[in-house]
């Protein structure tokens, strides 16, 4: 049940005064509410982008199931990616409740219409690869993840709390698997540091563009669809990972890296945001090859996905002769 | 009304990565295998674990995100049993299941020809899982009854597991054959292009005598393999195929060319860092 259903203003203004005032109230939206038309846009670009993210980054770790170096590590590691397709499912309910189609969504998603994470067109070159993803690009996502647990949008929250609960375990297997690494052979740390070298700049880059170059973020903290601005969240980040760095016996490329008293948080060094945008702009180091594989497993399938519908429509069709 | 949190696709329950720990069947017992059951153990192990290899790789390429997580939870399953039947193997020689797994050749491995098969499109995926599926629940069914306590442990929780294997093939094997011209087409063929490795699923070995009691003679699963596969044919206006069976061999280390690609693959990392832990 939900509280439009109790009063029924008339008029747009009425409306969009009620719509306003569930916000303010820090109620959920629901589909079935009123809501402006940009908040609706909005959330359809958020949360089916969000989807594309999970999909596409099935990909770098995909890389590396056939040659998982242990029966557990492969076992763990299938569990995962296959996880994210699960987010992938959830991401795009949500987005359905808003009216835009799945088939809509992947269409223009191997049109290059869509956007998706960009840390995905990183490679995953090494076995420590899958560590330090684990560890720096689930845990970058779950920063940005848990406060939208709370978004204002009721389906994309609660798609939002399943998902960060998988997170966690994601996290947690990618520090054991450096941990591991880390703790092994020379050659085993080696592959760990250097790794962590390479994704722990895109993992900050994750939070987008500093608060005050981040175009849509006003209006989605008004909207209470974002909570925290980037550069918080990037901030809580660092806190995080700094400690748990130490733990794994691992250093950070990152020599300006300091603690501050005064602050209460770690300093950080520049950003080359020279970077991110050339990755933004699909001039990252695998930003075609992702999109092959997704159109591809698109493309091949399409005879598949051809063949059940076309059963479902014969079985739909029997069961109502049959009945009548 | 759609509240943004799907059921699960195909009901099978969504695995999270904390879950993936080996069977408690084999980890409390303890117990040593014989050289013998231990060379079955294998045979067991390692059609589960050539089979697990294969659908790995579908993980990021189905045809639809539902096929990404069905297929990956099928190869968990049976990665799962590579390991419970590996480890228990292990037992006997003092090594573990991924010394087994990693550091055997080409001609130590025990699998069928069936399993070593390329993934080739969906369909040929799917009629490999099919037969394969059937075969191994009738195979789990029997072993779960079996004098050796660690084996029937584990074929009994994998018949429960297989039995949805065979679910999700079955399924697909009708979609197939009925959906469109297309996709039957590309059914028949794959199932004229696998059928020869059927027999060799069925084929006693000098070893199932040896284990009379503990092992399951596999010519007697032929009959309700062949019951259940003639339903599902029927269903599906399918006819069964002529083409006729390969030699096989796979029990005495004798295997298809592509089982070295595939384990040439499967083992890299783990070969170049000997005596590592991961
Ligand atoms: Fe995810
Ligand atoms: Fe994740």
């Amino acid at each position: 049940m939900n509280s439009a259903e109790l009063t029924l203003p008339a008029t747009d203004d009425a409306q969009e005064r009620y719509f306003q005032e569930l916000i303010d109230r820090d109620s959920r939206i629901e589909p079935r509410d009123w809501m402006p038309a940009e908040y609706r846009t909005s959330l359809i670009r958020q949360i089916s982008q969000h989807g594309h993210s999970e999909i596409i980054g099935m990909q770098p770790e995909a890389n590396w199931i056939t040659r998982a170096p242990s029966l557990k590590r492969k076992a763990i590691l299938m569990a995962k990616v296959q996880d994210e397709a699960g987010h992938g499912l959830y991401l795009y309910s949500a987005a359905q409740t808003l009216g835009i189609s799945r088939d809509e969504m992947a269409e223009q998603l191997i049109a290059g219409k869509a956007r998706y994470s960009s840390i995905f067109n990183y490679p995953a070159l090494t076995w420590a690869d899958m560590g330090a993803i684990g560890w720096l690009v689930d845990g970058a996502a779950i920063c940005n993840q848990v406060p939208l647990c709370r978004a204002s949008y009721g389906p994309y929250a609660r798609a939002m709390v399943r998902i960060c609960k998988e997170e966690s375990f994601h996290q947690r297997q990618g520090f054991e698997i450096l941990l591991e690494l880390s703790q092994g052979t020379a050659a085993q740390k080696e592959m760990a540091q250097d790794a962590v070298n390479r994704w722990y700049w895109p993992s900050l880059m994750m939070f987008g563009p500093p608060d005050d170059e981040s175009p849509n973020s006003a209006q989605s903290m008004a909207w209470k669809i974002k909570r925290f601005s980037n550069d918080d969240l990037r901030q809580r980040f660092v806190d995080m990972v700094v400690p748990q760095a130490e733990v794994l016996g691992l250093t950070l490329p990152d020599p300006e890296l300091a603690w501050n008293e005064d602050r209460g948080h770690y300093d950080m060094g520049e950003i080359d945001w020279a970077e991110f945008h050339e990755v933004l702009a699909g001039r990252g180091p695998c930003n075609a090859q992702r999109m092959q594989r997704r159109r591809d497993a698109h493309e091949d399938g399409r005879w598949v996905r051809e063949a059940a519908a076309a059963y479902a429509e014969k079985q739909a069709a029997a069961s109502l002769k049959a009945a009548s | 009304m759609n509240d943004g949190a799907p059921a699960h696709p195909d009901g099978h329950g969504h695995v999270d990565v904390a879950k993936v720990t080996l069977s408690e069947e084999i980890v409390d017992r303890a117990s040593v295998a014989s050289t013998d059951v231990a060379e079955y153990a294998t045979w067991l192990g390692d059609d589960a674990l050539i089979l697990a290899q294969q659908l790995g790789w579908w993980i990021s390429r189905a045809p639809e995100l539902e096929e990404d997580i069905a297929l990956g939870n099928i190869a968990l399953d049976l990665i799962g049993h590579a390991r419970s039947f590996l480890h228990y193997a292990g037992t006997a020689t003092g090594r573990s299941e991924d010394d087994l797994a990693y550091f055997r050749d080409e001609h130590e491995f025990r699998s069928v020809h069936l399993v070593e098969q390329p993934n080739g499109d969906f369909a040929h995926t799917i009629v490999r899982q099919l037969l394969m599926s059937l075969y191994l629940f009738e195979l789990y069914r029997e072993l779960a009854g079996s004098a050796d306590a660690t084996l029937a442990a584990v074929a009994g929780k994998a018949e429960k597991e297989v039995d949805y294997h065979r679910d999700h093939a079955s399924q697909w094997i009708l979609r197939l054959a009925l959906g469109t011209e297309e996709s039957r087409e590309r059914l028949l063929v794959a199932l004229s292009d696998l059928w020869p490795y059927v027999e060799e699923l069925f084929r006693d070995e000098p070893l199932h005598d040896v284990l009379a009691g503990i092992a399951v003679r596999p010519s007697g699963l032929r009959e309700a393999f062949d019951r259940v596969l003639t339903d599902l044919f029927a269903e599906a206006e399918l006819a069964r195929p002529r083409t006729p069976t390969t030699s096989g061999g796979g029990r005495r280390g004798q295997h298809s060319e592509y089982l070295g690609y595939l384990l040439t693959e499967m083992q890299v990392l783990a070969r170049r860092h000997p005596g590592a832990t991961w």
